[in-house]
């Protein structure tokens, strides 16, 4: 038996996990992170999930703790990702929420209170391989998450342990019911814990920051029109650049928010061959050679090759990453690294 | 150290809740079951009710220092303190309160066009402040006689006297929910013109509150019904509640002469024998200028959430700042109007005494804290 702190959200996946702990016979504490004082729909850290995690954590006759992690996610999550917005980067805050607050304060803290593991609801697995501890994808492909941890190194992946990883969300979802938890009809979290629908992150942004109109120009550089907010708009994106006819078959392809320019162009001009990165974390060593790579939450692997100056080389041209994305490394289902685009 | 009583927790949270009495306990139950009549109405199973009201009435009146007609019974401290400033302030009043109120004074006086008093380092009101805060707008001054978290006591007379001189009309309202178990509110509240209580602070049940009135406050009432309490709070009487916060009362004010000697000194035994135990840490008001039994202290380079985590499991009972709706640890709004860094702040710990404290609960405390303490900054 080992004593072990599950972080609870509220939701399915990690009162499955709490549970499964205790049945396992280990001394289980359930924690919700209190991480964001403003409206909120739904997400991580709102009262009526705590309320939820809460009532699951009663059902299965834990403790059941609240830590406020208020002002670190301010610092860590909400501030950088305004501060990204500012220079035209496309910020993942659930990435820096990962990488600051659950899997670096908690983890610290549930080791000084003596605890041997930190146990999440993330879909991704932890395998013992011969050169150590490896981060995989979670059983079920549609709901992997290894994508946004893939700032564990070999190190943090002792500590932690993810118990639904090794099977599909159905599974989660019978397990639940078959037990009665209250979760287990809860539908998943989407998008920004901190963005609610009802305002958006517009008007989210808009309040923290000056947003700026911008022009909008072809690739050869003639003027098409005129964007509200160059801080809002993606490279990659078609809907919003207020082009009228040829909306469908534009993308904005450059986004220099200093000189307030938006480049639109066609899909082929947004191919591009390579990803200049920044910032990588290996789960081990660095590595050069092919490999797969992800560059979104739910995006589709794609072979590539990671060069000598920690560089993607598409083996076929692709859209352009936009600048603050996280681009993830995989060898067969395995992490070994990721790192930002620039 | 530890003694063969350790089959409970040690109980260091009083200023949070106490046990209600069983003497207290066994006042209420008749009022659950036997006379259960609704003491508005006119029978003689009504009367009865009646009758116990009339008599718990009195025992408030006569404790607080008010008149038995100026008692008005309530759910609590923070309906008391609600009921004071909105019943005062009307539509466009101006309230006024230092900036380490409790969130149930603080809140109301804020949605009343509020006026924050500085404080200094040590928790006094900056009375100069407060001085160019009051003027012919204001309708409600709220000083609490003791801070729920830091234990600071606070003389009303100089605060009632720059009302006095700059405005008059100003009603001076005080949240005395921690003072009652610490002071003889008699004296302490000569000045005020009205005073909250909550009955579960000294041995009664949650749920059961007073705010005491002069007769020549005007009270605008929150609640509109009945007209219970003389149309001042509409709702059917809390019989068995209202009962206990007079027993309760009639108890606390035979014993709290000894036991804020008896209290006194544990609390000072457990904050001298921690402040040795443990380097970097200070309370954050001395002994003289605090309630007896109320305590705080900040640890260096400790969080005081992860430190509850690890007392609870050591058995101790003990709390940091105000809880947030969530149940989570606000940052405490007190020590950051004293002043205090953040950080520092963020390592408050509160052990506040109440009726049933025992020794072995100090002993058991001190023994604890200090290795808890030390398990966090030994793996930091």
């Amino acid at each position: 038996m080992s004593r072990v702190l599950v972080a609870m959200s509220g939701g399915v996946d990690s009162a499955v996990s709490a549970a499964l702990m205790k049945e396992q016979g280990h001394d289980v504490t359930g924690v919700t992170l209190k991480l964001w004082g403003g409206p909120q729909d739904q997400g991580c850290c709102s009262v009526s999930d705590v309320d939820d995690a809460r009532r699951v954590a009663q059902q299965l006759d834990i403790d059941h703790f609240v830590f406020n992690y208020g002002e670190e996610f301010d610092r860590h999550v909400v501030g950088p990702y305004v501060d990204a917005h500012a220079v035209g980067l496309t910020p993942n805050p659930c990435i820096e929420c990962n990488r600051h607050i659950k899997f670096d304060a908690l983890v610290t803290r549930a080791r000084k209170l003596g605890f041997d593991s930190v146990v999440t609801g993330h879909h991704a697995r932890i395998v013992d391989t011969d050169k150590g501890l490896r981060l995989a994808r979670g059983v079920d492909e549609s709901k992997d998450q290894s994508y946004v941890l893939y700032m564990l190194t070999a190190a943090d992946l002792s500590m932690l342990e993810f118990p639904v990883g090794e099977m599909t969300k159905s599974q989660v979802r019978e397990i639940a019911s078959r037990r009665g938890l209250r979760s287990a009809t809860k539908p998943d979290s989407q998008d920004v814990c901190f963005i609610t629908a009802s305002e958006g992150r517009a008007r989210f942004l808009s309040d923290r920051l000056e947003l700026h109109s911008a022009e909008v120009v072809d690739v050869k550089g003639n003027e098409l029109g005129s964007v509200d907010a160059v801080e809002l708009v993606t490279i990659g994106q078609r809907r919003g650049l207020n082009l009228g006819g040829n909306a469908d078959r534009t993308y904005a392809v450059q986004v220099d928010v200093r000189s307030r320019r938006v480049v639109a162009g066609s899909a082929e001009d947004l191919l591009s061959e390579e990803v200049s990165l920044s910032d990588h974390v290996w789960v081990d060593e660095p590595y050069i050679g092919r490999l797969q790579v992800q560059i979104s939450a739910h995006g589709a692997q794609e072979p590539a090759y990671l060069t000598a100056d920690g560089n993607v080389h598409w083996d076929d041209a692709r859209r352009k990453v936009a600048p603050g994305q996280a681009v993830v490394f995989y060898r067969d289902d395995l992490v070994i690294g990721g790192a930002t685009a620039v | 150290m530890k003694t063969a009583k350790v089959d409970r927790s040690v109980y260091l949270d009083c200023a949070a809740s106490t046990p209600v009495r069983p003497e207290v306990l066994d006042a209420m139950l008749p009022y659950f079951t036997e006379h259960f009549g609704n003491p508005s109405g006119g029978h003689r199973m009504a009367r009865s009710s009646r009758t116990a009201i009339d008599d718990a009435r009195e025992i408030c009146g006569h404790f607080l220092g008010f008149g038995p007609h100026e008692i008005v019974f309530t759910s609590g401290g923070t309906e008391s303190d609600n009921l004071a400033i909105h019943g005062v302030c009307g539509a466009d009043g101006v309230a006024i309160c230092p900036e380490t109120e409790h969130h149930a004074v603080l809140h109301p006086v804020e949605f009343h066009n509020g006026r924050l008093v500085k404080v200094s380092s040590t928790g006094d009101i900056d009375l100069e402040h407060l001085e160019t805060l009051l003027d012919e707008e204001v309708s409600v001054l709220s000083v609490m006689l003791v801070n729920n978290e830091s234990g600071k006591i606070i003389d009303l007379e100089p605060i009632a006297e720059l009302r006095d001189r700059h405005a008059p009309q100003a009603m001076l309202h005080t949240d005395a929910v921690q003072a009652i178990n610490w002071i003889d509110l008699v004296d302490a509240s000569a000045r005020a013109d009205m005073l909250s209580i909550s009955g579960h602070k000294f041995g009664g049940p949650k749920g059961s509150g007073v705010l005491a009135v002069r007769n020549h406050v005007g009270l605008a009432p929150q609640l509109l019904g009945g007209g219970q309490e003389a149309e001042r709070r509409s709702g059917t009487h809390n019989t068995a509640g209202i009962v206990a916060i007079g027993v309760a009362l009639q108890h606390l004010e035979k014993s709290r002469k000894s036991e804020i000697a008896r209290l006194g000194i544990l609390a000072e035994r457990l904050a001298t024998s921690l402040k040795e135990a443990m380097p970097s840490c200070s309370e954050t008001i001395p002994q003289t200028e605090r309630a007896a039994g109320l305590l705080q202290l900040v640890i260096e380079d400790i969080e005081s959430e992860a430190l509850l985590v690890l007392l609870e499991r050591e058995g101790v009972m003990a709390s940091a700042a105000a809880s947030c709706a969530s149940g989570a640890m606000d940052p405490s709004h007190v020590l950051a109007a004293m002043g205090m860094d953040r950080a520092l702040a963020a390592g408050s710990l509160r052990l506040s005494l109440g009726w049933c404290t025992e020794e072995w609960e100090i002993e058991h405390a001190i023994e604890v804290i200090p290795r808890c303490v030390e398990q966090l900054r030994g793996e930091s």
